[in-house]
């Protein structure tokens, strides 16, 4: 005897199914976010244009050759002294800062180093000249990078500290929070005009 | 008074019928902002070096990536030092068509805005690297990203 209605499917693994599918999906998504060191190019320069002269004491010159080997200011070095060496060049002091749309900066007031006479006259003169070697392994290239960006932020961090009683660091999250805020706006650029970062990269030696 | 006398023992069963219909629309939402790696890679993904002073990119829309890394086929030859646009190999001369290319599909206000990430295996050689700066440099693509990942680079 065949049975009048039809029989109503059994729903109830529905919600299994679709579970498994829904983990499946959770698991997959990546919501991976793009880091990396973020650099700014400077533009090409015009054919006819004259490199300015810099003294020989305000480049902190960091060599990098084919053998991943470092020599700092003609001097071998670690990885991991690079940045102390980096800050105090950096911080040092010695002399009197550039002159910024007719306003001389005069001395460093905030800087605590050496203030050595061989050393870098004012962070916004102090220019660190990275070279490499077309062999040079990508990854030492980015760590000594990423050092010498570490000595900056330290020191912006340290003087960020001192004259508003915050880290660079927190008041830089603050101001992406609240971009229209003035105040903290004028903090961020005074304290990045203290210590601008001057990285500059040679045209690295070839290997032949 | 038997109204009362009615009533059953033990829990009502909860309806979960409804379930179902609250997972279907989760496993939708997933199913939609899941985004499939849009070019395939014909490089090895890149070993990225690791660094701790590494800043977010934002706005994908703007990002550009070029990839730094060895070929899956060896035809290609065996170092890191390949680069892929798109989804083929290339040299750094097609850089410059590339990054016009790219600069296609934004307007024109957005342009001075865009960053290139350079996602390079840590066993690159920086000649390549300093190839393709040139190349961005001649077609003022200079917003650039060395893609890391935030880790103790000690």
């Amino acid at each position: 005897m065949a049975r009048r209605e039809n029989p109503e499917i059994n729903a109830g693994s529905m919600a299994d199914i679709a579970f498994l599918l829904l983990i499946f999906f959770l698991v997959t998504t990546t919501m991976n976010v793009d880091s990396g060191i973020s650099k700014k190019l400077s533009e090409k320069p015009p054919p006819d244009y004259v490199p300015p002269i810099i003294k020989e004491k305000n480049i902190f010159e960091v060599n990098i050759n084919r053998n991943n080997e470092l020599l700092v200011e003609d001097a071998r070095m670690e990885i991991k002294e690079l940045k102390e060496a980096a800050k105090a060049f950096i911080d040092n002091g010695g002399g009197e800062g550039k002159v910024e749309n007719g306003i001389a900066t005069g001395p460093c007031t905030y800087c605590k180093g050496e203030k050595s006479e061989s050393s870098s006259d004012h962070p916004n003169k102090a220019i660190i000249s990275v070279q490499s070697d077309r062999g040079t392994d990508y990854g030492t290239y980015l760590k000594v990078q990423n050092e010498l960006l570490k000595a900056y932020t330290e020191l912006r961090n340290r003087l960020a500290m001192e004259r508003y009683g915050i880290s660079f660091d927190e008041l830089e999250e603050a101001y992406k929070k609240a971009r229209t805020d003035e105040s903290l706006k004028k903090k961020v650029e005074d304290i990045k005009l203290a210590y601008p970062q001057i990285i500059s990269d040679a045209e690295p030696t070839s290997a032949n | 008074m038997s109204k009362f006398r009615k009533k059953k023992k033990g829990m009502p069963a909860v309806n979960t019928a409804a379930l179902p219909d609250i997972v279907f629309m989760l496993l939708f939402f997933f199913m939609v902002t899941t985004t499939m790696r849009e070019t395939d890679l014909k490089l090895e993904a890149p070993r990225l070096p690791s660094a701790t002073e590494v800043k977010k990119l934002e706005h994908k829309s703007l990002v550009t990536t070029i990839y730094v890394s060895k070929a899956k086929d060896s035809k290609y030859g065996v170092g890191y030092n390949k680069i892929q646009l798109n989804d083929k190999i290339a040299s750094a001369d097609d850089v410059p068509a590339f990054i016009m290319n790219s600069r296609e599909k934004v307007s024109e206000a957005e342009i001075p805005f865009m960053t290139t990430s350079i996602k390079a295996d840590k066993e690159s050689n920086v000649g390549t690297i300093t190839d393709i700066r040139l190349k961005l440099r001649d077609v003022n693509a200079l917003k650039i990203s060395y893609s890391a990942s935030k880790g103790g680079g000690n």
